[in-house]
């Protein structure tokens, strides 16, 4: 029991100093996340409209498969994306393996459908109540999207919030293609990992607070948003 | 000489319309043209096919069979360009109360400052100055629909469709809406105006297009149709009855 109280004071200790070591950590893992959904933002959000207003056949089916794809194993996206970036596969030439880019692409495949899919969610209800007073406006399907996202903003930033607590919480797949190597893609999970296995409780601990306080402010960002967003009644349900 | 324009544009003719669904006719209008001078009043019971005829002559809804003529023309992109409805339910943007009018006239090509003086007008006009970076949601229920019809009206349109706008207000705010649709109409907008409330045709309605089943029971001018109706569901209609 002392030795716990001892690793918890070290671990503050490391915080509050400012260890370099430490920050370094916390600084790739941020950059890396948010790079992520920032790029999943590009791609999930318009696929996501755009699943909401077009018709055509298969869209239900690319609706359900968007749908499963959010629940996909982060450890089997971090083998798929090995194997594409290992020398061998297909984009193995770019030499992308172990390195933060190819972390930052097995968390754009992990948040991306979870982009989409809540993009489609939001945008869908919208559409169904905006549908006849757009199309009195002469407002085409296609011109209808970016009125629809802009007016959905607060749920959409709600569902980036969500991508980017799921990335930054991740832990399975960036540790297959980021390989953990220290002072180049060593993010907070991945040392909490190695550290606890090693003995070295501190480190992990001080890793741990600062991602359970990224994910309270994370978790409070949305509620604020949430307040806000029903308070000037710019709620959708 | 708009006056002039826009009286024979907006001759609206419907010819042979027909929705039905599931082997039920919803709709079934063989002819009816509206040529005054407006406001024309569509009146009726609950499932008469009111809002229905209102959006095939708006072109929202494609019928199964017939078609509506405006100006003995199909109805095409042109004229919907020129028509504005407004819904039951007034559909605000999630944006600011000035940011819903800016849509539109941003549409239509208008430049920053006329968007703005343009705005100042709307909004003056509607008795929302003071509101104009308001939460259009957050508007009461009569001041979100005056904003929606002056959101039609920044469309400057030919015709402006409206279904039962004033259904969910109180009497103070449906005399307000009530203004500002005379006042549209005194400036040269021909209404069509789908209601229920009979008092609200007799203070509004030149003429009236009374509605049961689906089918057109009777058309003609307001104060004749009101006071003499001539066929047994608007006589029942308009004295209480129960109609279905």
């Amino acid at each position: 029991m002392h030795g716990f109280a001892v690793e918890f004071n070290t671990a503050f200790t490391l915080i509050l100093n400012g260890d370099p070591e430490l920050w370094a950590i916390v600084l790739l893992s941020l950059k890396v996340s948010v790079f992520a959904v920032l790029i999943s933002a590009l791609i999930g959000m318009p696929v996501g409209a755009a699943l909401a207003v077009a018709r055509f056949p298969g869209r239900r089916v690319l609706i359900i498969l968007m749908n499963a794809l959010m629940g996909f194993p982060p450890v089997v996206v971090g083998l798929l994306v090995y194997l594409m970036l290992s020398r061998s596969g297909p984009l193995g030439v770019l030499e992308l393996l172990y390195t933060p880019t190819a972390m930052i692409i097995a968390q754009v495949v992990l948040v991306t459908p979870i982009v989409a899919a809540l993009t489609r969610q939001v945008v869908e209800m919208l559409a169904e109540e905006y549908s006849e007073q757009l199309r009195s406006l002469g407002v085409s399907r296609l011109a209808s999207v970016p009125v629809l996202l802009w007016d959905a903003r607060l749920a959409l930033v709600t569902a980036l919030l969500a991508g980017f607590g799921r990335a930054i919480a991740e832990v399975g797949a960036v540790i297959i293609v980021g390989g953990n190597i220290n002072h180049v893609t060593r993010v907070m999970t991945t040392t909490i990992a190695l550290e606890t296995s090693k003995g070295n409780l501190a480190l992990a601990l001080a890793l741990g607070a600062i991602l359970i306080g990224i994910a309270i402010a994370v978790n409070a960002m949305v509620s604020t948003l949430s307040l806000r967003a029903e308070r000037e009644g710019l709620r959708h349900a | 000489m708009r006056d002039l324009v826009s009286e024979m544009a907006r001759r609206i003719t419907v010819n042979g319309l027909q929705i039905a669904r599931n082997g039920t006719a919803l709709l079934d209008v063989p002819h009816l043209t509206l040529s005054g001078p407006g406001p024309t009043l569509i009146l009726g019971p609950n499932g008469a096919g009111k809002s229905l005829l209102l959006r095939c002559l708006h072109g929202l809804i494609a019928p199964d069979k017939g078609y509506v003529e405006q100006d003995g023309v199909p109805l095409n992109a042109d004229h919907k360009a020129r028509q504005a409805m407004v819904f039951q339910q007034p559909v605000l943007l999630r944006r600011s109360v000035a940011a819903n009018l800016d849509f539109v006239l941003k549409r239509q090509g208008l430049q920053r400052v006329a968007r703005k003086t343009r705005i100042a007008d709307l909004l003056a006009q509607g008795g929302l100055d003071g509101k104009a970076r308001q939460a259009a949601r957050s508007l009461s229920g009569g001041e979100a629909q005056r904003l929606a019809i002056l959101r039609a009206l920044a469309l400057d349109p030919d015709t402006l469709f409206l279904d039962e706008p004033t259904s969910a207000l109180d009497p103070g705010a449906t005399q307000v809406i009530e203004r500002m649709i005379l006042r549209a109409s005194e400036g040269g907008v021909r209404i069509v105006m789908v209601t229920h409330d009979i008092g609200q045709a007799r203070r509004l309605a030149s003429d009236v297009v009374m509605m049961q089943g689906g089918h057109v029971v009777e058309h003609g001018d307001a104060r004749q149709v009101l006071d003499d109706p001539k066929s047994d569901a608007s006589r029942k209609y308009l004295a209480g009855g129960l109609v279905t």
